[in-house]
């Protein structure tokens, strides 16, 4: 067991100031030979500059770090990885066009004089790949050509192939679906078994609570709680890292059925599109959230863009009786789409929060083609107001906002003029569990005033928990329908995985 | 152009910064080197430096490839680039200079180099937005086509401005206050250019497409015809240039032109705009292009050579983008 191992990792008294900001202010962490430490926190809590001080990215101003009882200094990435820790972060930094075992020793290539020599190579990474119980990707692959899961075992795989005593992995199933997560898992598994230890940073408690050993709670570059177990009741982990107690997360319901009166706002009559989906159908009715639950891949954000006319498809969608043609006579028609990539998909990062919210209705601004910028600002301020965007400052680029906040200026982009419906793809994503609460207030007061929504998600729970009706996607096709609270995550699972290989 | 005013909202902080307001900073920098070089000319070149007649030269000089510099500040913006624009200019002047174009008088020949280069420019943007051709490939492609339509019209001979259209040299020779016509063309295009790219949606939208082209599909602008509009755009400015070069050298051929993409590209640059997109302003620009010309303009007032003037430029850009990184990253 590990308590009576040695800690591998000590850090003590981390202290890191930025101009401004002090991220770090006394930071402890204790890590113990194969095991999974948890590193949970809100967005801003010092999470992502306590793994930049682990991977030598940042140096520590006051503070200690020990790795296997010797005081350490990592004075930069070459020299974390020398000693032993390797950092997986979100964005896998592996090389697309280069093959898995070119990936695996990039930087420290197997070779003689200069010559590389790929079967050495080739035979190494298959050996690296079968240590993490996937020996069966084949080491000449072009990596580009795995699916995101895979590009992690490859990553994983070149941690080990720098002899790993500890391995940080920022996020690491935020971009996998469920049935890639149970891998990821198992992998991990085989990484502790053979004596390495995982630091694991996510912001799904479910998933600590299955593969996580102990916690360490982070809250304002502050050490709250050290190596809690991972049972940790919920309620007292969310209180730790809000600082208060959270109980009803999900805003309340309208009675079911209370929309039947009301119109339409979508209708979607056997939208197709071949490989993808096939013959989906439904309505949304004002003040309606609808839900489409089912795993990545299943077509679910498919479904999204092709409503939203993003993506060519046969089949009918109407919004209020006329058909989308396209995005732009989508967004004529009054639909709004919050994408499931946010930065790369909704926002311009470098431009100011006031003009990524007026983005989608410049028109409005303008006359003949000249922009009246004081009615811009306006507007945008008062979205800032209605929405709490924080800061509430319409000139500060948005990229310098948290992801909660990013997210409800892609929303009140939307709200500039009067939406029919909102298409909101994983509108929670990387968003952390305090301003979750604050958004799903949003979305359903948006709901109250008469907008359409349809919710995709991934988290089944944010499904559940938010939406009036559920439809629940498998394998491209609509295979359940039914108002949210008669269904439970069991029978969500139960429906998405029937019939499936598993 | 820095919008500080207090927005007319009541809760929210003053005052509203942007993104151009820290681009302030880096003009600073261009003017100092603007400055420090006109100091150079007075110190080496007393006596004919300041002189009226050299300044009319040199802003006569900018004009050309000033106006092509306009053009394509828009088309850097957007995401993309354009290597055609000395040839579609060299096209366009040529076109404009036929025996055939020059029998229907000045007019005509204006509205057919600006036709000219609008409809390139427009081929360019179709085949980079419907035809999914790389920018760089594209325009690469139509510099060539271009150049070679030039030479085939004109037979590789200068086509001289016939005397009775001589409206067309007159922008060069009438002097207004002081200075010829052209200058006043090359000053009315920036200023078109700077209310375009700040003050319409085209040019808000020309920065969404530019900063991030996927996110701008999203939120409804039409991306692709927005990327046409562009290159038409630098394309127009093209069918400007040639009428100035006209002006200037009496003459359309199919040798004009020649390099003015990398000027243009590289004043671009200097003026701070990011090649990736997204970032930039007129502004500038049009100083990397003065700091250019004024360099240029030293080299022959001094008698020196042509090949330590390229020597000259290539360091500037160089210097020029060094020094932005790192106000980059430390802003």
């Amino acid at each position: 067991m590990p308590d009576i191992k040695d800690p591998l990792l000590v850090m003590s008294g981390i202290v890191k100031q930025f101009p401004g900001v002090r991220a770090l202010d006394g930071v402890d962490l204790e890590v113990l030979p194969g095991e999974v430490h948890c590193l949970l926190g809100q967005n801003g809590a010092g999470k992502s500059t306590l793994i930049k001080t682990l991977a030598g990215a940042h140096q520590p101003d006051e503070g200690v770090i020990r790795l296997g009882g010797e005081e350490v200094r990592l004075t930069g990435p070459v020299a974390a990885i020398r000693l032993g820790i390797s950092t997986i972060y979100q964005e896998l930094d592996l090389v697309d066009g280069l093959s898995v075992a070119d990936n695996v020793f990039l930087g420290h290539e197997k070779a003689r004089f200069g010559f590389t020599r790929t079967a050495d190579a080739h035979r190494a990474a298959s050996e690296l790949l079968t240590r993490l119980g996937h020996g069966e990707i084949p080491p000449a692959t072009e990596v580009g050509s795995l699916p995101p899961a895979g590009k992690q075992v490859v990553s994983m795989a070149r941690a080990l192939s720098h002899e790993a005593r500890l391995i940080v992995m920022d996020e690491p199933s935020a971009a996998l679906a469920h049935d890639e997560v149970d891998n990821l898992f198992r992998t991990i598994r085989e990484l502790t078994a053979q004596g390495v230890a995982v630091v694991y940073i996510s912001h799904r408690l479910e998933e600590i609570r299955e593969i996580g050993d102990r916690v360490t709670v982070l809250k304002d570059g502050r050490t709250v709680a050290v190596g809690l177990p991972a049972d940790t009741p919920t309620r007292e982990i969310v209180s730790l890292m809000t600082g208060r107690d959270v109980e009803h997360v999900f805003p309340a319901r309208p009675a079911p059925g209370s929309h039947e009166g009301r119109a339409e706002v979508l209708r979607v009559e056997g939208l197709s599109v071949p490989g993808v989906f096939q013959d989906v159908s439904f309505a949304v009715r004002e003040g309606e959230i609808v839900g489409l639950a089912g795993l990545v891949g299943s077509g679910r954000s498919e479904i999204l863009e092709a409503v939203y006319g993003a993506r060519r498809a046969s089949g009918k969608v109407l919004v209020d009786g006329e058909p989308v043609r396209g995005v732009s006579s989508a967004v004529r028609l009054g639909l709004g789409l919050a994408p499931e990539e946010r930065k790369a998909q909704a926002l311009l990062l470098e431009e100011s929060v006031a003009r990524n919210i007026t983005l989608g209705g410049l028109a409005r601004y303008a006359r003949l083609g000249w922009l009246d910028r004081g009615r811009e600002l306006a507007d945008a301020g008062r979205q800032i107001d209605e929405l709490g965007i924080r800061p509430a400052d319409p000139g500060r680029p948005v990229r310098t906002l948290s992801g909660g906040n990013q997210q409800k200026a892609v929303l009140a982009r939307w709200l500039v003029d009067r939406r029919r419906l909102l298409l909101l793809d994983e509108p929670t994503r990387g968003v952390d569990v305090g301003a979750r609460a604050d958004l799903y207030a949003v979305i359903r007061r948006l709901a109250d005033e008469g907008i359409g929504v349809l919710l995709v998600s991934s988290e089944i729970p944010e499904v559940l928990g938010l939406a009036d009706r559920v439809l629940v996607i498998r394998d491209g096709r609509n295979v359940h329908e039914s108002d949210a609270r008669e269904l439970d995550e069991h029978r969500v699972l139960d429906l998405i995985m029937e019939g499936s290989a598993l | 152009m820095n919008d500080t005013r207090t927005p007319p909202v009541g809760k929210l902080p003053a005052p509203v910064r942007t993104l151009r307001d820290r681009g302030g900073l880096r003009h600073l920098g261009l003017v100092g080197a603007l400055v420090l070089l006109c100091l150079v000319g007075l110190v080496t070149r007393p006596d004919t430096f300041a002189t009226s007649s050299n300044l009319v030269t040199l802003l006569a000089l900018a004009s050309t490839i000033g106006v092509i510099t306009v053009g394509m500040t828009f088309v850097i913006i957007g995401g993309g680039i354009d290597l055609s624009v000395g040839s579609v200019m060299a096209l366009a002047s040529v076109w404009a200079t036929t025996v055939a174009t020059q029998s229907y008088g000045p007019w005509v020949m204006a509205l057919c180099a600006l036709l000219v280069g609008t409809a390139t420019g427009a081929v360019s943007g179709l085949l980079i937005s419907y035809g999914r051709m790389v920018p760089f490939i594209a325009t690469l492609a139509m510099m060539a086509a271009a150049s070679g339509l030039a030479q085939r019209l004109s037979d590789r001979r200068t086509q001289l401005v016939a005397p009775e259209n001589d409206a067309i040299v007159a922008l060069s020779t009438t002097r207004v206050l002081g200075l010829p016509i052209l200058v006043y063309i090359f000053a009315a295009v920036v200023a078109a250019g700077w209310v375009l790219l700040n003050r319409t949606t085209f040019g808000r939208r020309t920065y969404a497409v530019g900063g991030n082209a996927e996110a701008a599909r999203l939120a409804g602008i039409d991306v692709r015809k927005h990327t046409v509009l562009l290159y038409a755009l630098s394309g127009l400015c093209c069918g400007i240039a040639a009428l100035i070069i006209m002006a200037r050298t009496t003459a359309g051929s199919s040798t004009h032109g020649y390099l003015y993409e990398l000027d243009a590209i590289a004043a671009v640059i200097i003026g701070g705009t990011l090649l990736t997109g997204g970032r930039g302003t007129i502004i500038g620009s049009i100083l990397g292009l003065l700091v250019f010309t004024v360099i240029t303009n030293l080299f022959i007032l001094n008698g020196l050579d042509t090949s330590d003037q390229l020597i000259a430029k290539g360091l500037i850009i160089v210097a020029a983008v060094l020094l932005q990184q790192r106000t980059a990253n430390t802003g």
